[in-house]
Parts: C-alpha cells; sequence; structure tokens
C-alpha cells in the first residue's frame, strides 16, 4: 500500500462497542470546520446530520473468499460502494467507515487488502475504536467483539472520562493496555479528541510503521522515563500501574539485535500466518536482514501479509529487528522459538 | 518487451487509427451504447453525452449523482443512480424517470427486457415492472450483485452471494436458487437461454447449464472480470481480465465444459473491455493502457483502432448494424469508427 499512498483516498474504520460514541465522534468530525469532504459509510441513516457530505448506508455483509483460507473474509459491501463511490472521485477528499457495534475490524481491513480494484483507489488509514471508559471493562469480559475492537485499533479513543473515577480509569486503561499496548489512546468526553489524532495516521503505510515501540500512556500523569530496554514484555514496564493479563487476547513482541537470515525467516514467517492466522489478529515488524543495508518492513492483518524494503539503515541506527503480534491465545513460546532460529548464528 | 508498440510501418498489424473520428467528451465515461444513429456515452456521474456521425457532442443530464448502472436494448438506456432513481434515456435525448427508491437508497443494478419490461435492485430487493403493471419486487438472502433477463419469457436472474436466483415475477413462488459460493457481481444468459454465467469478486466466471444445473468453472484470470459480450449468433463468450480476451465456447449443448477457452490478442496489458461484433465473427477490445483492437474470432487477426499510452478504455459498442464503433478511455477521450 505504500506505492503512490498520496493519491490514493484514505480510509478510517470507526469501530466501537454499542454506545460507546462512535456516532458522537463521527458528527464531530463531520462537523468541524476542516475544509475536507468525507464520505462516510454508515450502517444506519439518519443518526448524522450532516450536508454537504457523502453518506452512504450499507448493510455489513461479509463472505469468505474462495482461496482457502478460512478466515479470510471480505466486506463484499464495502467492495460494491468503493466500487460505486470511484464514479465520484473529487468529490470528496476521504472516507470513513462507521461499522456496527458487534462487528469485527477483520474483514473490512481485509477488504482493502485482497481487492484488486479497491487497493488501486484506496488506502487504509487507521482502524479508529472508541470504547466507553464507564462500561468496557464489563464488555471485555462478556463480549468478544469488544475486545476484537480494542485488539485490532490503531488509534483508542476512552470516551466519558467524565463518568468514571480516577482509579476506574486507570483500572480501564491498564485492561485496554493488557490487550493492545501499541494503540495510540485518547481520553476524552463526548469524544472531544483532536482529528489530526484520529484522521491521517498513516497507520497502515509500511512507510510510517515506526511506531512499534508500546504507547505508553500520557507522560504527564506518571512521568516514568520510556526507556525500556531489557524489558521484552508489556508487563514490565514497571510505571506503577496496575497490570492485567487478559486470558485470551494478548500481544507478543520479539526482538533481537543480531542479523536475521532472510531465508529462514520469510518461510517461518509465512507459514506462522497460514497455521496460526486465525489467532493472530495483527503483525507488525521491523527487520535487520544478514548482508542487507536495507531495512525490511512488514505487517498482516490474520493470513495477510504485505512487506517491502522500506530505506537504507541510518549510519549510527541499531540493526534491531523488532516484531509485534496481537491476538487470541498466541502460541508464545511457538512464536519465540520459531523466531530464534531465523537469528543468524 | 515492456509496451505494446505497434511500428507504423509493421507489416504484422493493420492500422485503421486515422480513420477513426475522435471525440472529446470532458468527463469520466464508463460504458458506450448506440441509441439509434447516435454513440451514447453514459458518464460516470450525472450525465450522458451522444455523438452523431459529424462527431458533434450533446449532453443531457439523467442523474443527480453517480451513474451506477446502465443497460441498452438500442432504444434507450436504463440507468441507476446513487441518487435513488431509475430513469430511461431515449433516442431523442428525452429522459423519463420511471422509479424512486423511497429511502433514496442507491440503485445498484438495472436491466432491461427485450419487450420493454426493466428490472432494478436496490440492496437486497430486485424489482421488475412490466407494461402497465405494478413493480413485483423479489427479495434475495444478500445484495444484488447484477441483473439479466432472460432472452425468452418474462424470467430474471438475479446475481448474489453464494450464488443467483432465477425467478420468474408472474408466478408465485418460482424463485430458484443456484448455490456456488463465493460473490456473484455480474450475470448474463446465452442468447439461446441454455446458460446462466455470472462474473464472480474472484478473478473467474461460474456458469450453470440451465437444463440440469450443471456447474461451469471458469476460472484462471489474473484479474477479475468485469467485460463480458456474446458473440454473434451466441457461440462464444468474449470476456475481459486477463492479457489476452478470452473466449469461452458455447456452440455445443456442454458449453465450455471440459473445454480450452480461446485466447486472442495478447498484449502487454489488462484487458478492460470487450464487444463482439453484432453479425460477423468480430470483437473489439479495449485494453488497459489504451489500446483498441478489432479482432477476428477464426485466426485472431487484429486492426490497430488506437494506440496505448492513455487511461484505461472504459466503453466499447458497435451499432446495431456493425458498420460504426464507440469507444473512449475512463477520461473520457475516445473515438467513432465508421467501417
Amino acid at each position: 500500500m505504500s506505492e503512490a499512498t498520496s493519491q490514493k483516498i484514505p480510509v478510517t474504520v470507526l469501530t466501537g462497542y454499542l454506545g460507546a460514541g462512535k456516532t458522537t465522534l463521527l458528527n464531530r468530525i463531520l462537523s468541524e470546520n476542516h475544509g475536507k469532504k468525507y464520505a462516510v459509510i454508515v450502517n444506519e441513516f439518519g443518526e448524522i446530520g450532516i450536508d454537504n457530505d457523502l453518506i452512504i448506508g450499507a448493510d455489513e455483509e461479509v463472505f469468505e473468499m474462495n482461496n482457502g483460507c478460512i478466515c479470510c473474509t471480505v466486506r463484499g459491501d464495502l467492495v460494491r460502494i468503493m466500487d460505486g463511490l470511484m464514479k465520484r472521485k473529487g468529490k470528496f477528499d476521504a472516507i470513513i467507515v462507521e461499522t456496527t457495534g458487534l462487528a469485527d475490524p477483520a474483514p473490512v481491513a481485509q477488504t482493502f487488502f485482497v481487492d484488486e480494484d479497491v487497493q488501486k483507489n484506496a488506502r487504509l488509514d487507521a482502524v479508529v475504536t472508541v470504547a466507553d471508559a464507564k462500561w468496557l471493562s464489563d464488555r471485555l469480559k462478556d463480549a468478544p467483539e469488544a475486545k476484537n475492537q480494542i485488539a485490532f485499533a490503531d488509534v483508542i479513543v476512552l470516551n466519558k472520562t467524565d463518568l468514571v473515577t480516577k482509579g476506574e480509569l486507570a483500572e480501564v486503561e491498564a485492561r485496554i493496555r493488557a490487550i493492545n499496548p501499541y494503540a495510540k489512546l485518547h481520553r476524552t468526553e463526548r469524544c472531544s479528541v483532536a482529528l489530526a489524532d484520529v484522521l491521517d495516521r498513516g497507520a497502515f503505510d509500511l512507510d510510517r510503521i515506526l511506531d512499534i515501540e508500546p504507547d505508553f500512556l500520557n507522560a504527564d500523569d506518571h512521568g516514568h522515563d520510556h526507556d525500556h530496554h531489557g524489558h521484552d514484555h508489556h508487563h514490565d514496564h514497571g510505571h506503577g500501574l496496575k497490570h492485567y493479563h487478559d486470558e485470551d487476547m494478548q500481544s507478543l513482541s520479539l526482538k533481537t539485535d543480531k542479523p536475521l537470515d532472510p531465508n529462514v525467516f520469510m518461510p517461518w514467517l509465512q507459514n506462522l500466518v497460514q497455521v496460526e492466522g486465525g489467532k493472530i489478529l495483527r503483525s507488525k515488524g521491523i527487520l535487520a536482514f544478514h548482508d542487507d543495508d536495507d531495512r525490511y518492513v512488514f505487517q498482516g492483518v490474520h493470513m495477510m501479509l504485505e512487506g517491502n524494503h522500506q530505506r537504507k539503515w541510518k549510519d549510527g541506527e541499531p540493526r534491531q529487528s523488532r516484531l509485534v503480534f496481537i491476538g487470541r491465545e498466541l502460541p508464545e513460546e511457538l512464536i519465540r522459538t520459531g523466531f530464534e532460529s531465523c537469528i543468524v548464528s | 518487451m515492456k509496451e505494446f508498440t505497434p511500428a507504423p510501418d509493421s507489416a504484422s498489424i493493420v492500422s485503421v487509427t486515422d480513420r477513426v473520428k475522435p471525440v472529446t467528451l470532458g468527463m469520466g465515461v464508463t460504458s458506450a451504447h448506440f441509441l439509434g444513429p447516435r454513440a451514447a456515452f453514459v458518464g460516470a456521474e450525472e450525465n450522458v453525452a451522444f455523438v452523431d456521425a459529424k462527431g458533434e457532442i450533446s449532453t443531457v443530464a439523467v442523474h443527480s449523482g453517480g451513474i451506477l448502472s446502465v443497460a441498452s436494448d438500442g432504444k434507450r438506456l436504463i440507468m441507476g443512480g446513487d441518487d435513488g432513481k431509475v430513469v430511461a434515456l431515449d433516442a431523442k435525448g428525452e429522459v423519463t424517470l420511471l422509479a424512486t427508491d423511497p429511502k433514496r437508497r442507491w440503485i445498484d443494478a438495472v436491466a432491461l427486457h427485450p419487450d420493454g419490461a426493466f428490472a432494478w435492485s436496490a440492496g437486497k430487493v430486485a424489482t421488475v415492472k412490466s407494461g402497465k403493471n405494478e413493480g413485483k419486487s423479489l427479495e434475495v438472502p444478500s445484495t444484488v450483485g447484477g441483473l439479466a433477463f432472460a432472452p425468452k419469457g418474462l424470467r430474471l436472474a438475479i446475481a448474489h452471494y453464494n450464488g443467483a436466483t432465477l425467478w420468474f415475477p408472474n408466478m408465485e413462488g418460482s424463485a430458484e436458487f443456484l448455490p456456488w459460493a463465493g460473490s456473484h457481481l455480474g450475470v448474463t444468459f446465452s442468447p439461446d437461454n441454455k446458460f446462466l454465467v455470472t462474473t464472480m469478486h474472484e478473478s473467474a466466471l461460474h456458469g450453470w447449464r440451465l437444463a440440469d444445473n450443471r456447474h461451469m468453472r471458469m476460472t484462471g484470470y489474473p484479474g477479475r472480470v468485469r467485460s463480458m459480450s456474446w458473440s454473434a449468433g451466441g457461440k462464444g463468450l468474449a470476456t475481459s481480465g486477463a492479457d489476452t480476451v478470452i473466449i469461452w465456447p458455447f456452440a455445443s449443448k456442454d458449453g465450455p465444459m471440459g473445454k480450452e477457452p480461446a485466447m486472442l490478442a495478447p498484449l502487454q496489458a489488462r484487458v478492460s473491455v470487450v464487444a463482439c461484433h453484432p453479425k460477423n465473427d468480430i470483437f473489439a477490445a479495449g485494453y488497459s493502457d489504451g489500446t483498441v483492437l478489432m479482432v477476428r474470432l477464426e485466426d485472431g487477426a487484429e486492426i490497430l483502432v488506437r494506440r496505448n499510452g492513455t487511461p484505461p478504455v472504459a466503453a466499447l459498442a458497435w451499432n446495431a448494424k456493425g458498420t460504426l464503433l464507440a469507444f473512449a478511455d475512463e477520461n473520457g477521450d475516445g473515438g467513432l469508427l465508421e467501417l
């Protein structure tokens, strides 16, 4: 997706469990004086009262691709709508896809990976998840959809923070971080977040896979330093917050300062996502290969991977390989041992 | 060779590029048709541009937004738009509003029957209107991808997810479901009414022999098939989606079952649109690099109509007699060729 990225229309996917405040955020985006026009794909007509934008009603229709890949589902309605929208190119600057509260973001994201025509014209910008500070902790226990949406997010808007105590807020943030330590998190009341924080994030742009380090909670709150070398796992940051281990959704980060053998790594990664792709929601990596002066970057959604040489390693830049997986019941030991075996000995 | 660059003095290809009357429409174009003596180029949004034999252009406003679907019978066009309207345009340039979706949903597909009946779809519902009768509607399990009328009788094929539905709108409970996993986007009957063929979201066609619903899988395309055209007499189905025109044989009672398709007019570019000549065994093909060729089915002999180096060809049409060929690329630059 990095090729000719700038000419492609950015698509923001807006998810969030029922009642979290998706429509509030959407109305906020549309009514702000930004001089941009959006095409908005919604599942309920009538909740948005903004003229001047293209509002398209959608039925979330998910179907399986006939390519033998069981988790390779796409949103058929999006394929159709994107096709129709392209006839009106030039009439809008960006697209926002609002999903239903119970939706899994994966089919939406995968639509932008597998559909040739969609890919030609549009690029996935980021998955933005609106979460309800008061109820999210409960939903994470009883609603797998809510957990999926948090795990999948590039940006999390933690909304309705005025309805909880400081302690409750810390608790819900810790629960979010147990699932997804990498998303940018913004605390809001009535979704009052700066538009630049939710739009045009380039989260799926291979050239911008830089934010692979965990996103720490706003520094002004607990001012610890961000140097966490030597810590392998997000449980160990030691910033004084409660730590949770989510029973079924985790993230796993791997790193090494030794070069990787591309001839071992590539087949290993391909095979890993083929076999375990149902469990792996998102993956990202920056890689230093043996005898290669270029950084290699990749990202994936379930079984789909895309990767490319990004740029030369800079002088003095540590040639470190880093990988991140977010998923359900990740086979941690298997992944760790597999990764180790890719290191040039 | 990276690009198809025919040398002007090349003996291997005959060129008629100098006989083409250029047409500059100044709008995005998605398809072309002939209504009477004039070519009608359908815009991506709002307008249809008529072009007469002299190359004179007159534009007619038909929708207040994107034009999503078009069908033609040579006498008129039926179009569906993202304004929720179904409109007709006749050869004189007169526009008639045929239907409006009450919720202003997109009109995703339309079809036109030889006897004047027409059909449209919005979401999962397909509606047929014939003569003065009230419209009759059928809801299918998922969003309609495409519509086509059978050449005989009032029978509508509806493409959707996981198959197609055949429906006689005047017969209660007549809907028959033809299953095949996947998303079916376009649909066409063979002119002899024996086969139904759909284009799929993946790079393949699927077909059913209607006598026994036997499946025909037509695969191997590198890209999605967006254009299909039956050759004169329905002997073959020419398709886009590869870097050659793929023509599936339908002359025998088994159709393409167990047979290889013909592959003609190979270029280093993807075929974007095909249009078979109405009378002779010739077809025209437009490519993603802007090339337009005329090709003889029998031996694949090619005539160059337009050189490469422009946006993809989006529109291609023959008049009913087969004496005029109209074409245009996505940006509305095209031409008329008189044979």
